[in-house]
């Protein structure tokens, strides 16, 4: 079905560290674990989009969540001290979460994935071609009066804010 | 994907599948031995690197640096190694070992990876990445990894607290470094390294970014912790940082990871504002890459060892106030004025199409004269910052006081 | 090459795994962890979209460019409150911030 290539192996290998990546941070009990568990499974995803031709989202993955976001998770671990050998993983609602989530994966895959893109031959087996735009089209494409500027800036404001708000909410009252 | 069997060195899966090999195998063959060839340059380079540094710091110090193991001392790095490979590996009770031993592994793994984007010659490197300078950047920011993981595994407040300073350093020379990148990005519209060194045929970028280049000099000086920011290891007052409980062939990781980040910072400094391999005569003979690269790196690094064994230290106050209230500014108001010196060019029809010397020349002068104006005007600025923290340290402390109080009646 | 449904399929169970640790977790850090794991799924779902279907269209690029700036924002704000409540509560346990509850 799959040819044995490298892109195969490599997909296989990085599925691994993102599901791997995420069952430890699930199940961790130690939470600076499960901020590692967290770095692998990012950097998985950062090797889906050097497979899925997104170089530069691939490298900004790396640079925002493991070099920034992962640090500010663990940073917040480390200045609230409950870190290690946590009392009590789960809370008390487990037992219904459990069931609910595989519930929703089951009917994601089975009802919404395989019928639509699944069955061979239909749209989605092979990608519709092989050029693909690159990292300038997407900087024109951030800027350009018909297409994303507007979202662009309003991004812009909305870090702003978090900076601010973020330093506001956290600073010590002195 | 027909290429003739020419010679085992430029056309190995060639000459791999001529012999009867599996033509996925020979392609995988030979990226594999593209890969160790450029991960065994910097390792055989850190073991020179460890002897120049020594012998450098002592001749700045006025003594002689090591002189009794080989002929100058050359065999020093090895007696180093040796000692190292024969110390007892502790590790410290109550550490988590499993990232207590991945901490140097990530040190030292990710300066390694830094070397695949680089150009050694107009044919040779190792992955020309469409994005190299954002790959750069990234694994810069993995270095922060690094230090929180060895801090916290060491099981040591004082780690922990060194590894909290450490941390604030490197997030925050980070914005400037990537605003100083962002200059030689705009001037060739790329980002890969080698389509950057191809550019600089008419004129080096430090001649048309100076202002750019000083400020990437500046903030890797910080990234990599050397003098004067080196208070992240501060050897003479907090012990060693967050490299406290690490001690064996793993402290030798830490330490020859950074003489390596050093080294590589001065390579990509030469790739991106020396003109990389260019020279007299490389475009005949692409082998002769490798050694004008090499020069100018040797220079870099030679003068950024000099910086370091010269100038004191700096508290972390005055590290912050630098970086927020000097680089920034500094590194934002030269991306703009460099963004439109760039378009003003382009308005005057004064863009060298073609990248000789003397096409360039009119572009390369505005440049120079705006760089300049802005470098005043840095200067300036930090003269006076300097002059309001001098100022405010002198109203804490008082007059100036004699050192020696003479003892009455004596 | 990979048919998509692959992609989709991890992204559907990471976002599962995800809902999960948001679901299940009691402590505050670990919620955001779980938010974290379920705006990569998404990344990649849009990712994944963009590379099969339209490939010369950046529309998906620049949405999942805008997903990182909403997850960065987000988690900055979310770590700085929950650093507020622990300097008051001295617990990151969610089920210890309750004085709005009846």
């Amino acid at each position: 079905m799959l040819e044995i290539n490298g892109q195969t192996i490599a997909f296989f290998v990085f599925s691994v560290f993102i599901l791997g990546g995420a069952l430890g941070v699930v199940t961790s009990h130690n939470l600076i674990h499960s901020a590692l568990y967290l770095i692998l499974s990012l950097f998985g995803v950062a090797g889906f989009f050097v497979l899925l031709s997104a170089p530069f989202l691939a490298a900004v993955q790396v640079l925002v969540y493991i070099g920034a976001i992962a640090i500010l998770i663990i940073f917040s671990v480390m200045l609230t001290r409950s870190m290690t050998a946590l009392r009590q993983v789960r809370n008390q609602q487990w037992w219904l979460a459990l069931p609910v989530v595989v519930l929703l994966f089951a009917l994601l895959a089975v009802g919404v994935i395989l019928p639509v893109w699944g069955a061979e031959g239909l749209i989605g087996s092979e990608p519709v071609s092989d050029i693909v735009a690159t990292t300038a089209d997407l900087g024109v494409a951030l800027v350009d009066g018909n297409q994303y500027v507007l979202p662009f800036e309003v991004a812009s404001v909305l870090l702003t804010a978090a900076m601010i708000g973020a330093i506001v909410v956290a600073r010590d009252d002195e | 994907m027909e290429t003739q069997c020419i010679d085992i060195v430029n056309t190995l899966a060639a000459c791999l599948v001529a012999g009867g090999a599996d033509p996925n195998l020979a392609n995988f063959l030979s990226i594999l031995m593209g890969v160790v060839l450029v991960a065994t340059l910097p390792l055989v380079t850190v073991i020179l690197l460890i002897w120049v540094e020594r012998k450098v710091a002592a001749r700045i110090q006025d003594r002689i640096g090591p002189n009794r193991v080989g002929p100058y001392g050359l065999l020093q790095p090895v007696a180093d190694a040796l000692k190292m490979l024969t110390k007892e590996d502790i590790t410290p009770a109550g550490a988590d070992r499993f990232i207590y031993n991945l901490a140097p592994i990530i040190a030292f793994a990710m300066i390694i990876l830094m070397w695949a984007v680089i150009p050694f010659s107009p044919v040779h490197v190792g992955a020309d990445l469409s994005i190299g300078i954002l790959y750069f950047i990234a694994l810069g920011s993995i270095g922060t990894v690094k230090v929180m993981v060895g801090g916290w595994s060491s099981n040591n407040k004082y780690a922990l607290l060194g590894a909290f300073r450490t941390i604030a350093l490197l997030l925050s020379y980070e914005v400037p470094l990537i605003l100083a990148l962002l200059v030689p990005v705009l001037m060739t519209g790329t980002m890969s390294l080698q389509d950057i060194t191809f550019a600089q045929g008419g004129m080096w970028f430090i001649v048309t970014a100076p202002l750019a280049a000083l400020i990437f000099l500046i903030a890797n000086q910080a990234e990599t912790g050397r003098a004067p920011f080196d208070l992240i290891e501060a050897e003479s007052e907090l012990i060693a940082g967050y490299n406290i409980e690490y001690s064996g062939f793993k402290f030798g990781m830490f330490m020859a990871g950074e003489f390596l980040h050093v080294f590589t910072v001065a390579v990509l400094f030469s790739v991106l504002f020396l003109g990389g391999w260019w020279g007299p005569g490389v475009e005949q003979a692409p082998a002769l890459g490798f050694i004008y690269l090499g020069a100018k790196t040797a220079l870099v690094y030679l003068a950024l060892l000099w910086v370091r064994n010269t100038l004191p230290r700096f508290r972390v106050d005055q590290v912050m106030a630098l970086n927020w209230k000097v680089m920034v500014p500094g590194a934002i108001a030269v991306l703009l004025a460099q963004a439109l010196a760039l378009r003003v060019i382009d308005a005057l029809g004064l863009t060298p199409v073609r990248g000789g010397f003397v096409e360039s020349l009119p572009q390369t002068v505005i440049l120079l004269g705006v760089n300049l104006v802005l470098v005043f005007l840095f200067l300036n600025q930090v003269r006076r910052q300097g002059r309001r923290q001098r100022a405010a340290d002198l109203a804490v402390v008082g007059e100036t006081r004699p050192v020696v109080s003479v003892p009455a009646g004596d | 090459m990979i048919p998509l449904w692959m992609f989709l399929l991890v992204a559907a169970a990471l976002f599962c795994i995800g809902a999960y640790g948001v679901l299940s977790r009691r402590n505050a850090i670990a919620i955001l962890m779980g938010v974290e794991l379920m705006l990569n799924a998404v990344n990649i779902n849009l990712v994944a979209f963009w590379r099969y279907l339209t490939p010369l269209n950046m529309s998906g690029q620049a949405f999942a460019a805008f997903v990182f700036v909403v997850a960065a924002a987000e988690a900055a704000i979310g770590l700085a409150i929950i650093i507020a409540v622990y300097r008051n509560r001295r617990s990151v346990v969610v089920e210890d911030v309750n004085l709005l509850k009846w």
